[in-house]
């Protein structure tokens, strides 16, 4: 069950691939999916592994990706929203 | 607003100009200067560095002229009133941020005891070849306000007028002394506290949401806030929008570029101070500035022991140039000398404003002396005989 | 896949949101090392009303315009004696210095060793991308060695500065060097250079993968960073004068200089006190000249 959520804020991204290489657990990949500006954003592609510890958010140049710990109470709930 | 008691060294005092400007500054509220010594001007800054301690506030002695011209901007935005100090080569220096004061519309006073130049010419000898100078050496389009004292007496009163138009708006005063008026000691009155005006920072009372760093105003002067009261405003000297952010387009360059030109034409009359004397029936005009003019005052004497009829103005103000009043002095007399001590600067303006309605009569000096009272004489003869 | 809920990147309020997206290149650290000051503002607590950022010019200059505090945007190398000024005013102020390697060694290198002689109360973030980035590449006063850059097309001659042992030898008092792989540990020596009294300067390595990187073949921003990680060795307290760079070698980074030396305006009240005794006045009497 993952402890935390990560959030995209897709129109902001360059894709430069921080967050995708950098993330602990290797919740993200870039996808194939173009933003307005014409990058690939990353996406989700292991929910269950975010710890939430932002580091992608730590890393990411352009403020466009960060992680969030989920409290135990909304932790169903939130797993069940990324899916 | 009354000055603050502490600053003012109220009584009779014989001091020279460049120790009568510093009690200006003082006077006038400024708690705050950067500077890097330079002969003839170093002495504003001894005096300020040995009084302030004893008023409340700092002095630093900065490692350049290109940093003591942007400390003081700094400590503006600090909240205090600020100023610089300097001489021929240390105001080449400062040029880029006389540029930075105008953009971002920092109150502040550079001070300029003019020598000799170009490059280190007459470390000890006076001149007024930094008039074009003050007026264009930085950068761009934009607009100063430039003083020039006659006397040590002067070196106070105009300091503090230079302050409070600095304050009043939001602009550079560049304070154009000369090594004579500098190193001359007279009597030098300094009044009362309550009997000294000093303009307080436009400061704005909006809220933080309602505050817009460069919103412009009925009058064209923004209100300013100050480092660490919770605006968090932003300073650039890029083109920037009322929100102060950069916007780099031909239309918010032409907004700003305007204001920033007619906050100032806006207020010529008020800015531009004159002394004049005899011009109603005057043949001839004398137009001069700072010391020169003392000389001019002795030679336009000596041309009425003979007889002539001679007028006399006295540029207190020489940026932004009166364009008005010498027009309208063109249009009674025949001719205008103008005496100063470069090759020929304000004598240019004094043409183009004069609109060929007169006769223009440069009488240049290079500096390191000052007029002999007798060439001014000769030039008023040959201009009234002509 | 879009994916925004109703919490707020912890970043976001230290941004000026409205000026986003920056002008930042995708890949390069300048907006990375925004992250790591963020973090330590908020680890630190600092009272963001009472801090004011100042940049000089370049890429990194533009920091300065990105954050949401009282921020000044000075001119190319003068964000030092600019911060001087707004310190001495203010004291009450916890003023930041952000801005490049070329502007605050090269143009502003002057105001850097005389700040840190003086000791003024400021910190320094110095985002050193080995390059004069702004204008499109040249040789910077932090250019290794044989690297490739506009004004030197055939490699680089000139010895560069090794930053740490500059403003070390001119009296910093707290000196550290981290990559912009090291976001974490950029935070914490940010938040320690907050609890010291005196000149602190952070240099921070990052990419300029548009005219650094790519030039030297080196790749992207991502490649950089990589290197970052593998040749990166923490070496807390080495002697700065081993600390210099090479063009492909290892990068030392921790705190190098940590001491206590009085501030500058503690001297120079000390100094009044001493010789003017009761006639020093230590606060400006008008504390607002505000109408
Ligand atoms: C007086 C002056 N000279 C030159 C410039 C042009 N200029 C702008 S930024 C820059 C170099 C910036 O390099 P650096 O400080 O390393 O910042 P970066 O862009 O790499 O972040 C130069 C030379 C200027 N703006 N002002
Ligand atoms: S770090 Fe930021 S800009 Fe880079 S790919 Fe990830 S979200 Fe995009
Ligand atoms: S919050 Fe941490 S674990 Fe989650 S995606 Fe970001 S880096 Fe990975
Ligand atoms: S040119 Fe270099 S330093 Fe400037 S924004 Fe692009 S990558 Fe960053
Ligand atoms: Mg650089």
């Amino acid at each position: 069950m993952a402890k935390g959520r990560v959030s995209i804020v897709v129109e902001r991204c360059k894709a430069c691939g921080f967050c995708v290489e950098f993330c602990p657990t290797h919740v993200l990949a870039l996808s194939s999916a173009f933003n307005s500006k014409g990058y690939h954003p990353p996406h989700v592609v292991h929910p269950e592994k975010c710890s939430g510890c932002d580091l992608c958010g730590m890393y990411c140049p352009d403020f466009a990706i960060y992680g969030t710990k989920v409290a135990e109470p909304k932790l169903v709930k939130a797993a069940g929203g990324e899916k | 607003m009354k000055a603050d008691p502490h600053g003012v060294l109220t009584g009779t005092h014989f001091i020279d100009g460049d120790h009568a400007c510093c009690e200006g500054a003082l006077a006038a509220g400024a708690r705050f200067a950067a500077g890097y010594p330079i002969t003839p001007s170093t002495e504003v800054v001894e005096r300020f560095a040995a009084r302030v301690p004893t008023v409340g506030g700092t002095f630093i002695q900065m490692e350049d002229e290109l940093a003591a011209s942007i400390t003081l901007q700094g400590a503006v935005w600090g909240g205090a009133k600020a100023f610089t100090v300097t001489s021929g080569p240390g105001f080449s220096l400062m040029m880029e941020h006389i540029g930075y004061a105008a953009m971002t519309e920092t109150p502040c006073v550079f001070v300029d005891v003019q020598r000799g130049g170009p490059s280190t010419g007459l470390p000890t000898l006076p001149a007024q070849a930094d008039m074009m100078q003050a007026r264009w050496g930085s950068h761009g389009d934009y607009e100063i306000i430039a003083l020039c004292p006659n006397s040590p007496q002067e070196c106070f009163d105009l300091t503090i007028k230079a302050f409070n138009l600095a304050e009043e708006f939001r602009v550079p005063v560049m304070f154009m002394m000369d090594e004579v008026v500098g190193h001359m000691t007279e009597k030098v009155v300094i009044p009362p506290a309550d009997q000294i005006e000093v303009v307080p920072r436009k400061h704005t009372r909006k809220s933080v949401e309602d505050y817009l760093p460069y919103g412009s105003n009925g009058d064209m002067v923004p209100e300013m806030a100050h480092a660490g009261e919770g605006y968090k405003f932003h300073v650039t000297g890029l083109t920037h929008d009322e929100r102060g952010y950069p916007n780099m387009t031909p239309q918010t360059q032409d907004k700003l570029v305007r204001r920033l030109q007619n906050k100032i034409r806006a207020a010529v009359d008020r800015i531009c101070l004159f002394e004049e004397d005899g011009i109603d029936s005057a043949d001839v005009v004398v137009v001069s500035y700072g010391i020169t003019s003392r000389v001019a005052q002795r030679a336009v004497q000596m041309a009425r022991e003979r007889g002539l009829k001679v007028g006399k103005l006295r540029l207190i103000t020489a940026w932004p140039f009166p364009d008005q009043k010498i027009a309208e002095i063109a249009s009674k007399v025949k001719a205008l000398v103008v005496p100063e001590l470069n090759l020929g600067q304000m004598v240019r303006e004094v043409e183009r404003a004069a609109q060929g309605k007169a006769k223009t009569i440069a009488l240049p000096h290079a500096g390191g002396g000052v007029h002999n009272p007798d060439q001014i004489l000769n030039a008023i003869v040959e201009a009234i005989r002509c | 896949m879009l994916n925004i809920d109703d919490t707020v990147n912890p970043v976001e309020p230290f941004l000026r949101s409205d000026r986003m997206p920056h002008i930042w290149c995708p890949g390069c650290g300048i907006g990375t090392t925004v992250n790591s000051f963020a973090r330590a503002l908020i680890d630190s607590k600092i009272d963001l009303e009472s801090l004011a950022l100042v940049s000089g010019i370049g890429c990194t200059g533009r920091v300065a315009g990105y954050v949401k505090l009282d921020s000044f945007h000075t001119t190319h190398g003068r964000a030092i004696p600019f911060a001087t000024g707004l310190k001495l005013a203010n004291p009450k102020l916890n003023v930041v210095v952000y801005s490049g390697d070329g502007d605050l060694s090269a143009i502003g290198g002057n105001h850097l060793i005389h700040a840190a002689r003086r000791n003024i109360d400021l910190k320094v973030i110095c985002v050193n991308n080995l390059i004069y980035a702004m204008t499109g590449g040249q040789t910077a006063p932090t250019t290794p060695g044989h690297a490739t850059t506009s004004t030197n097309p055939y490699g680089t001659f000139e010895p560069a500065f090794n930053l740490p042992h500059l403003v070390e030898a001119a009296g910093a008092v707290y000196v550290a060097r981290w990559t912009t792989f090291h976001v974490r540990q950029l935070a914490r020596s940010i938040s320690e250079a907050f609890q010291k009294k005196g000149f602190s300067f952070i240099e921070v390595i990052s990419p300029c993968p548009t005219l650094y990187q790519r030039r030297n073949k080196m790749g992207d921003g991502l490649d950089t960073m990589k290197y970052y990680k593998e040749k990166s060795k923490v070496k807390h307290g080495t002697p700065t004068s081993e600390v210099g760079l090479t063009l492909n070698g290892e990068i030392a980074v921790g705190k190098f200089v940590d001491r206590d030396r009085p501030d500058y305006q503690s001297m120079m009240r000390a100094q009044y006190v001493e010789s003017l005794g009761e006639r020093y006045i230590e606060e400006p009497e008008v504390e607002c000249v505000c109408g």
